[in-house]
Formats: structure tokens, sequence, C-alpha cells
């Protein structure tokens, strides 16, 4: 049975059948086989963070799965956030603040900070450094990451306290 | 790298993946959330002929109160044992433990099962169980059976589990409401294995230790219970000649590698530090709660 193997997949909200053989690493299932090269990989054991994705919504290492386990799932990436004209209030608070310079770890940084905006309090920075730690960046020095997540954290508590009101 | 071929079976209950085990006859491989079996097939270490998914096992994932004890099932993810009200009233050390496993995303995934049975020396949940004298259930072709914490790291990477064992529960003895405790731990980098760390249990009588626990990790091939310390300050009173002693008990039980991350001295070192802390903070507490 290491014969590929036929799997429904939903990625970004488009749906995909494709035959898979067990060894395929869900990173390369989206670089290779749907052309969404903008899940990285950096490492493929987990360290740094640059393959994250959403899967049925929580942030997960995309190098860490195999497209086979994951008949039936939801998956989200980088591709599915906003367009060049729209972006994602992530991707736009990462554009305001600089919060990137090659963007090797950028697509990483995005999947993770939004699992961070429903999961931890943010409350102060030392939380957001603390959220961001499994996720490496060799260029920026983390300042203007730190300082994108804290504009995304502050735009969302407006964005809820504003639904509250109305 | 990428992963060797290997085949595939998703199993739908208990049995079903057992079965699979005992027909790869040694050469299966379970994967639970996979955060260290995936990297280990990334790098080629291990060449399994078949893995045995068993994420798609329905009533795997749970903490249950049970009376004297609380059951854990084994594809619980260490995101929900960091959640768990239950385990935070119950056992507050593991609660804070877990804070300290990896990151958010490989929380998401792994499990406790999968961390007792890949059994890093530096890993939190192993030496929790070590700590809180679990019970691990254990079920294959032959039956089900129950292995002692204590009686299951048998080495880096090394446990009691054989080959065609899945580990089925995982059994946690309450603590009184009053009992003290702490965890201390450092590493390199949030999220990283520890270089050092050091758990305490405590039950005090006035200025009396009258039971104590501590577990330490980092510091050997498996995690380990500091016994001969332990002993020491078991019906002692407590003074800082007694912690002292235990200290020094400690730092004369553990055998540290040297390697990349930190010497063998340092290591040391530091474990008779947080050992330090640990206890003054688990006395304090046990101290604050019967008062
Ligand atoms: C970047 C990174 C950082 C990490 N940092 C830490 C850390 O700081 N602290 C820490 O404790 N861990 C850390 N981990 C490891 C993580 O906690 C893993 O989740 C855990 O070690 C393994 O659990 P799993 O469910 O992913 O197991 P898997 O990877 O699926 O399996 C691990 C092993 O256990 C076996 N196995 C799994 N389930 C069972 C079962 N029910 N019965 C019998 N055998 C079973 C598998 O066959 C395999 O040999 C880190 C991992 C990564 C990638
Ligand atoms: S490529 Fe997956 S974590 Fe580095
Ligand atoms: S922007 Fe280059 S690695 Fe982060």
């Amino acid at each position: 049975m290491s014969e590929p193997v036929l799997i429904r997949i939903t990625v970004n909200g488009v749906d995909y059948e494709r035959s898979v053989e067990p060894r395929l690493l869900l990173s390369d299932f989206l670089r290779n086989d749907l052309g969404l090269t903008g899940t990285h990989v950096g490492c493929e054991h987990g360290v740094c963070g640059a393959c994250t994705v959403l899967v049925n919504g929580d942030s997960a290492r995309s190098c860490l799965f195999l497209a086979i386990q994951l008949d039936g799932a939801i998956v989200e990436t980088a591709e599915g956030l906003g367009t060049a004209h729209a972006l994602h209030p992530v991707q736009k608070a990462f554009h305001d603040c600089h919060a990137l310079q090659c963007g090797f770890c950028t697509p990483g940084m995005l999947m993770t900070t939004i699992d961070l905006l429903r999961k931890s309090p943010l409350a102060n920075d030392e939380d957001i450094r603390e959220g961001l730690s499994g996720n490496l960046c060799r260029c920026t020095g983390y300042q203007n990451i730190v300082r994108a997540v804290r504009q995304a954290a502050d735009e969302l508590k407006v964005a809820q306290t504003d639904e509250a009101v109305s | 790298m990428k992963p060797p071929p290997f085949d595939y079976f998703a199993a739908d209950c208990i049995e079903a993946a057992i079965q699979a085990l005992a027909d790869a006859g040694g050469d299966g491989k379970i994967i639970a959330g996979g955060q260290s079996l995936m990297p280990m097939l990334n790098f080629r270490l291990l060449r399994p002929s078949i893995l045995i998914d068993i994420n798609r096992i329905p009533d795997l994932a749970y903490v249950r109160d049970d009376g004297d004890e609380i059951r854990i099932g084994p594809l619980t993810r260490h995101r929900i044992l960091e959640t768990s009200d239950l385990i935070a009233k119950q056992f507050p050390v593991l609660h804070e433990a877990m804070g300290y496993v990896a990151h958010l995303a490989i929380r998401n995934r792994g499990t406790i099962g999968g961390s007792l049975s890949h059994a890093d020396p530096a890993a939190e949940l192993p030496m929790m169980s070590l700590l809180l004298d679990a019970r691990l259930e254990v079920q294959s072709n032959a039956g089900r059976r129950t292995i002692e914490a204590r009686d299951f790291f048998l080495g880096a990477l090394t446990t009691a589990l054989e080959d065609g064992d899945m580990l089925v529960e995982v059994r946690l003895p309450k603590l009184r409401e009053e009992t003290g405790w702490a965890f201390e731990e450092v590493a390199r980098r949030s999220g990283d294995f520890a270089l050092a760390s050091v758990a305490v249990i405590m039950d005090s009588d006035g200025d009396w230790v009258s039971d104590i626990r501590i577990g330490m990790m980092g510091v050997g091939e498996t995690p380990m219970r500091a016994t001969e310390a332990e002993n020491i300050l078991t019906g002692q009173r407590y003074s800082e000649a007694a912690v002292a002693a235990t200290v020094d008990a400690i730092r004369a039980a553990v055998e540290p590698n040297t390697d990349l991350h930190a010497s063998a001295d340092y290591r040391r070192h530091l474990v008779g530090i947080l050992a330090q802390q640990a206890l003054a903070k688990a006395w304090d507490r046990s101290r604050r709660a019967s008062r």
C-alpha cells in the first residue's frame, strides 16, 4: 500500500482530489502538487516554522504532516489570506510595520499570528514573543514582527469592541 | 530530507491498530501527533514498513475525573492538557509544565501518548508522569497491562513498550488539595527542550516536611526522581541546612551529558539552583494552603 491513494482535501476554499504516495509531506503536496508555493520549506523537522499552515483551523507544521492523513481536512495557507489589493488585516499589519525583509519566514509568521490572535491573550510584548518563539527569522531581528502582531491584536480588539457596541 | 517509502494504515479502533502492529512484526510504527516521529522519518533515522495512524480512532482524546484518579487518553493533544480546567485544578504543576512544551503549532498536534512513548530525556511529560506516579495502560494482542511510570523509562528514547504495544491510557492518582508544588526549567530559547528542569510536590505539617517528591530531567538518560534527596527531606524540619543537604544530594545523583547546548558541569550546577528555587516555592505553597 505504499501505492498512491486518492484523497479529498479543501485548500483555501477549493476542493481537490489527488492521488498521493503515503510518504508525501503536506508541505510538498501544497507546493509541488497544487503549485501553492506560498508555504515555504526551511528545515523539514519542525524547528523553523516557515511551513506553518492552518489544518482544520489550528496552526500546524506542514512538514510534519502527511498529505494522506488529511483526507477530508480543511487547510489554509498564506495564499488564502488576502490579495495584493485587499490585504488581510494581519498581512496589512506586517506591511505597515515593515515586518519582513527577504520574506522567507513571513507565510509561517502570518499563519502563526492568526492562530495566536484566537488562542493567546497577547496582552503584552512578552506574550507575543512567546507566541512567535517557534518561528525563526534570519533578517528582521523580530522587532518589527512584534510591532506588527501588536497592531493586528489591537485592531482586532477595536473591531470586537465595535461589534459589541453596535 | 524526505521520508523513505512506507505503507499507511488509518486504524479506526484500538484493536485494529494493535493487530496491524502485530502483523508488521516489529517493523510498524504508530503515528500520533507526528511531532517527533515525522522529524525522524524526514531524517531517515527510521525506516518503518508501515505507519499505523491512530488519529482517526474515536474517543482516544480525553481528560476524565474518575474518583481517586484522573484518566487521560493517549491522543490528548498538549494544547488540550495545557488548557484543561481539570488539570489546572488537580495538577497545577502539570498545568505549569505544559506551558514549556514546544510551541503552539506543535502543541496543537503533539500528544501525551506520543511524548511518553518517544521518551526524550528532556521532555516535560515523561518527567511529569514520573513525578505524579502515573500508571500507564498498555495494550497488545496479548492483552492489557499496567506499567508504573518508574518502570517505564529505560534510556534515552527507550521505554518498556515492546513491539506490538500501544499506550492506551495514562492514569494519574490525585494529589491532596493542599499539596505544594513548583516547576522550574531553563532552556536556551522559549519552547526548546530543557537544559535542565526540576519539579517538586510537597506536603507540610507545621514546620515539617511530611512528604516530598522531586523530579528532574535534562540531567540523565531518562527523567529521574531524586530518591535520595527525597529521603533526606522527608520528616525533617524545613531549614536552610536541610535544603542545602537536599541540593547536595541532587547534584551528586545526576549524570548530565556535555553537548552543544551546555557542559555537564553547568547542568549539574543548574539543577541545584533550580532545585533550590523549586523547593522554596513548593514549601511556600504548601504552608499557605495548610494555614
Ligand atoms: C520544534 C519542536 C520542539 C519541541 N519541543 C518540545 C519540548 O520542549 N518539550 C517536549 O516535551 N516535547 C517537545 N517536542 C516534541 C513534542 O512534544 C511531540 O509532540 C512529542 O514528543 C511526541 O508526541 P506525538 O504525539 O507528536 O508523537 P509521534 O511523533 O506521533 O510519535 C512519537 C513516538 O511515539 C510512538 N507512539 C505515539 N503514540 C503512541 C501510542 N499511543 N502507543 C505507543 N507508541 C506511540 C510513535 O510510534 C513514535 O515512535 C518538540 C517537537 C518539535 C518538532
Ligand atoms: S520546514 Fe517545517 S518547520 Fe521548518
Ligand atoms: S524576513 Fe527573511 S527570514 Fe524573516
